[in-house]
């Protein structure tokens, strides 16, 4: 019960997430552009999405039952 | 500074669903040989009307992200050696600012048909060379039905481990050996030379850490993801600062390579080591005929050979990017077949158990 609710709440962040990136899109795409120190902002954000979205994908696997093989 | 001028494309639906579908794929190979998916991705962007410099740094933007996760998943299996990751990692990073001023050197004495020119020729030199001797050696542990504890190390790394007059050594975990500086440091930068000319750095440093190193070739793919990772990284800072960086088309990536990259790296888990040998080799081989057929097309522009006629030209770029996207798709089916089989295998396994 509980990985499900970890793979929704984190599949609802990822969403949000990506929502997000397309309303702001005209401030993302200047952001991105303006180039000097603000090369922060895509190198922060990739590091938000991967981090959400790199368990959200690894919990979505393993709730599929695609698990790496385990050693005995 | 001027990323002004240059367009940021509207993005379809169509557009984005592409994009998704290709990070997923080269997301799975990535995760499963430590590279690949990038020759396809830049192509694939600039396809929709990407300026070649905005593919570029978006596809390396979504590289460094996707890396991490693939290298913290695999470090999780044991199969990551950190120490040797980070060495080649900052010598990469070199490597590829000296590979990238080679390019623009190239560039300004021969144009655009020069620089793609010395690509291509790259490609089917280096994947000739490496592509041959991975899928020799994969055939030669096929054979034997070898597992992985049965990998041999070579005799060139044998003698790696045991040279001492090349100065300060580490000691690598992977290799369980001591590794002199000297050795490790030019594949680092002949990985980020790579990579800087042909997007694909991985087609070096695998081969490299197994074959010269010592190190499995489970952990030689699980550690390119680290080396991915801090290349990645810096090669974003370099374009995020000129302003190039569409973080909209490399978070679309993402989402697809996510998914990707951990069912690849969950696949090393079910197959034994040769497996990754055939999917590289494979991928490299169908990569080198794809890049050959287009060489022809670059002579005659740079007048080198009888000019083409517009049509044959044409065909020839057609079939060379359909080839590449054959590589990719190929080397992601044998993954997933891999994967689907091997956990058949160990559910039976686990039930006769």
């Amino acid at each position: 019960m509980v990985k499900w609710i970890k793979l929704l709440a984190h599949g609802v962040v990822v969403a949000v997430l990506y929502v997000l990136l397309f309303i702001y899109e005209a401030d993302v795409i200047r952001l991105c552009r303006h180039g000097g120190w603000y090369f922060l902002f895509p190198v922060g954000v990739a590091f938000v999405f991967s981090t959400f979205h790199g368990t959200f994908t690894g919990l979505f696997w393993d709730a599929l039952g695609v698990k790496p093989k385990s050693s005995k | 500074m001027d990323a002004g001028a240059l367009n940021f494309i509207d993005l379809s639906t169509g557009n984005v669903a592409f994009l998704l579908f290709v990070g997923f794929v080269g997301g799975m190979v990535s995760g499963f040989i430590g590279s690949g998916g990038a020759f396809v991705l830049t192509p694939a962007m600039m396809s929709m009307g990407v300026p070649g410099i905005v593919a570029v740094a978006s596809n390396i933007c979504h590289k460094f992200p996707k890396a991490l996760v693939g290298a913290i998943r695999r470090h999780k299996f044991g199969h990551v050696d950190l120490k040797v990751g980070l060495v080649l990692g900052v010598s990469a990073e070199l490597g590829m600012l000296y590979g990238a001023n080679v390019q623009q050197g190239i560039k300004a004495r021969l144009g655009d048909a020069g620089s793609n020119l010395y690509v291509s020729v790259a490609f089917v030199v280096v994947l000739g060379i490496v592509g041959s001797w991975v899928m020799i050696d994969a055939w030669n542990l096929y054979r034997r039905g070898a597992s992985a504890h049965d990998e041999e190390v070579t005799r060139l790394a044998r003698w790696v481990h045991q040279v001492r007059w090349l100065g300060p050594r580490f000691y690598s975990e992977g290799a369980r050996a001591h590794i002199p500086w000297l050795i490790t440091v030019p594949i680092g930068l002949a990985t980020g030379m790579l990579a800087a000319t042909i997007a694909v750095g991985g087609f070096v440093g695998v081969p490299a850490m197994h074959y010269v190193l010592g190190l499995p070739s489970m952990m030689a793919s699980a550690t390119e993801l680290v080396i991915a990772f801090v290349m990645g990284l810096g090669g974003t800072i370099k374009f995020g600062w000129s302003g190039y960086v569409d973080l909209r088309l490399a978070m679309i990536i993402l989402a697809g390579s996510l998914f990707g990259i951990q069912l690849g790296a969950i696949g090393t888990t079910y197959v034994r080591p040769y497996m990754v040998k055939v999917v590289m080799g494979t991928i490299m081989m169908t990569v080198l005929v794809s890049r050959a057929f287009i060489v022809p097309v670059y002579l005659s522009e740079l007048g080198w050979i009888g000019a083409l006629d517009v049509d044959t030209a044409r065909l020839l770029r057609q079939v060379s990017h359909w080839i590449m996207v054959a590589a990719l798709v190929s080397g992601a089916a044998i993954v997933l077949g891999a994967l689907l089989s091997g956990m058949r295998r160990h559910a039976s396994e686990g039930q006769v158990a």
